[in-house]
């Protein structure tokens, strides 16, 4: 038990490092800048008095990374500064109000598109090459291909317009579980179907590679019967692709809610986000960038540590 | 009803669309001769018509001028007029010609992925080249940067990098080379990787070459077949990305006519049950498709499988 807790914490802590070298990254992009942060937040109205005046306020005459770590252990506590754009605003403020929202967003649509994806997945590669398999292989294909507001806007115009579902999926405060998921429906529904595509696929390929295993052979040579060598002899050895598959997929949740976001008029993360980015209300930006960055990062190593436990072998290798 | 008579206008879609691949493979291959000619004669339907859509890109990106019936930014009557036989699909939130505007958003959106997706493959290659090839701090500094750089969201990190930039069209093409030349660099490296423990390296290296000819005349003729398939597949992640930015109002800006921001212009229309606005939309899903098939029909004939 002991070197499984040494494994996740190992694993723990390379997550971290990389989530400090990524918020260097993201809090040191903004040095990239050509001239200066105040300048470019007053643009025209860039007097020296004014300009001066900025940067004191922003601690903009304080050295790099006296800022840096001012801003990290900031983050740390909540504290991700203020709004440009809205003056005086606090950012952990403007956020906290629409986390919960993407969050909810996210974990609908995961919900629906994880059984759904795994389960076509697992069919498709059981009966490879049949007409079945070919009809769901080329539809994901295609539905891979489309962009998340094309998805989008075609439910839109087929559940929306005969008002089976609303089309703005604005969030009233107070609104009970039904109600919430009733109005974030077709949100979730688009996030689910370009998700599943891009699942089912992997899924597929992941079970095939499997399949051609000699055990598996084996164990079909024995006799065993069919039901009997996926669940007992399969599945086990398919938990880490699959949690791979599952946890790359979520990842790319991440991105996919933006657009989607925008589309629906969903008050969530991603739309502050793309308003924020028009305003360039950079520490907007940067506090909800971490934020995508420390989620993925932290779905990357969950699967790592899932598919190592599930293959011991794995455990050995460092 | 309804219901049916989509059934019926998609199967007509369906029938139409593998005539015309069926027709377009059978003149690809009248016209060619040799190695190319008995390629396209057994090349899937699939592919064939991802040919054929790509061609028709091509030849309407190029012709966009003289195909057009209005200029691309001039505002010719009054705001979303229906389909008519003088605008064709009615006219944008402004009053300009949407037909116009698919056609010259063919040039602008597809060039502008296009010049993207070959600078990605510019510096990606070249880094991922170089790394493997001198290997050392270089391969271990360049490697790392990129693992972190790939720990970030793509379309997050380029919001974040547009908006320190600021929205231009060349911000647009750089912020999303450098994101994307990363997946290159990786593919590179790893294909280079290959070919560098060859004993033909090892002689070349023995008989006293640069690292310039050996990158050049030994190694590149050997990566190139793996990079051109990632080619197409760079492309249709580009090609997704830049139209998600345009269709954010953070990507190509106006008054260019790019099938992105149209879609959002005139997504209004959609709610009133008008579907021009899904045409754009229909467009990059449409390339997107083609150029998905004829990559899969390639990396098909480079595996060699038979199945």
């Amino acid at each position: 038990m002991a070197h499984i807790w040494r494994m996740i914490a190992q694993r723990l802590g390379f997550g971290l490092l990389t989530l400090f070298v990524v918020s260097i990254i993201i809090f040191g992009a903004t040095e990239l800048l050509p001239g200066d942060f105040a300048q470019a937040v007053l643009g025209q109205a860039a007097t020296p008095e004014a300009v001066a005046n900025i940067r004191r306020e922003l601690g903009l005459d304080q050295p790099v990374y006296v800022r840096y770590f001012d801003w990290l252990f900031g983050v740390m506590q909540g504290d991700f500064g203020t709004s440009l754009a809205q003056r005086g605003r606090p950012v952990s403020e403007m956020i906290m109000s629409r986390l919960g929202n993407t969050f909810f967003l996210a974990i609908y649509a995961a919900a629906m598109a994880v059984p759904l994806a795994l389960t076509l997945g697992v069919l498709v590669a059981l009966w490879r090459n049949s007409l079945f398999d070919r009809v769901a292989n080329s539809t994901a294909l295609s539905a891979i291909s489309f962009p998340e507001f094309f998805v989008a806007y075609i439910l839109i115009f087929v559940l929306a317009q005969s008002g089976y579902f609303p089309s703005m999926a604005r969030m009233p405060a107070g609104a009970d579980l039904g109600e919430k998921l009733y109005r974030a429906f077709l949100p979730a529904l688009t996030l689910t179907l370009v998700v599943t595509a891009h699942m089912m696929r992997m899924t597929r390929a992941a079970i095939i590679n499997l399949l051609a295993s000699p055990y598996i052979e084996m164990a079909r040579l024995k006799g065993m019967r069919p039901s009997r060598v996926i669940i007992r002899h399969a599945l086990p050895n398919a938990i880490a692709p699959i949690a791979n598959v599952v946890a790359i997929n979520l990842a790319y949740l991440i991105t996919g809610v933006v657009v989607v976001e925008v589309v629906f008029v969903y008050p969530g993360l991603g739309q502050l986000m793309v308003d924020s980015v028009s305003r360039r209300d950079i520490p907007v930006v940067q506090a909800i960038a971490l934020i995508f960055a420390a989620a993925y990062v932290l779905l990357n190593l969950t699967a790592d540590v899932i598919s190592t436990l599930s293959n011991p072998r794995l455990m050995h290798r460092t | 009803m309804g219901f049916l008579i989509f059934l019926f206008w998609a199967a007509i879609t369906l029938g139409v669309a593998i005539a015309a691949a069926w027709g377009f493979r059978a003149v690809a291959a009248a016209v060619t001769r040799g190695e190319m000619r008995r390629a396209l004669r057994n090349a899937p339907l699939t592919a064939s018509f991802g040919m054929l859509v790509i061609f028709i890109y091509l030849v309407v990106a190029i012709l966009a001028p003289l195909i057009a019936p209005f200029p691309e930014r001039t505002v010719v009557g009054s705001q979303f007029i229906p389909w008519s036989a003088e605008h064709w699909l009615g006219t944008d939130a402004l009053g300009r010609d949407m037909f116009s505007r698919m056609i010259y958003g063919t040039r602008n959106t597809v060039g502008i992925a296009f010049a993207t997706t070959a600078l990605a493959f510019l510096i990606g290659s070249v880094f991922g080249l170089l790394a493997a090839t001198v290997g050392g701090w270089l391969d271990q500094g360049l490697s790392r940067l990129v693992d972190v750089m790939m720990a970030i969201p793509s379309l997050i990190f380029a919001l974040l990098l547009l908006t320190i930039f600021g929205t231009s069209i060349l911000t647009l093409i750089l912020v999303i080379a450098v994101i994307d030349s990363t997946r290159v660099f990786r593919l590179a490296r790893a294909v280079t990787e290959g070919v560098v423990v060859m004993d033909y390296i090892e002689a070349a290296r023995l008989r006293g070459e640069g690292l310039g000819y050996l990158i050049t005349r030994e190694i590149l003729p050997n990566v190139t077949a793996p990079l051109v398939a990632e080619f197409g597949l760079r492309f249709c992640f580009v090609f997704l990305s830049i139209s998600a930015l345009s269709f954010l109002g953070l990507g190509i800006q106006p008054p260019t006519a790019d099938w992105g921001s149209m879609v959002r212009e005139n997504a209004t229309l959609i709610t009133f049950g008008d579907i021009t606005p899904l045409l754009p939309a229909g467009a990059i899903a449409l390339l997107t498709v083609a150029v998905n098939f004829v990559v899969d029909w390639q990396l098909y004939r480079a595996s060699g499988l038979k199945e």
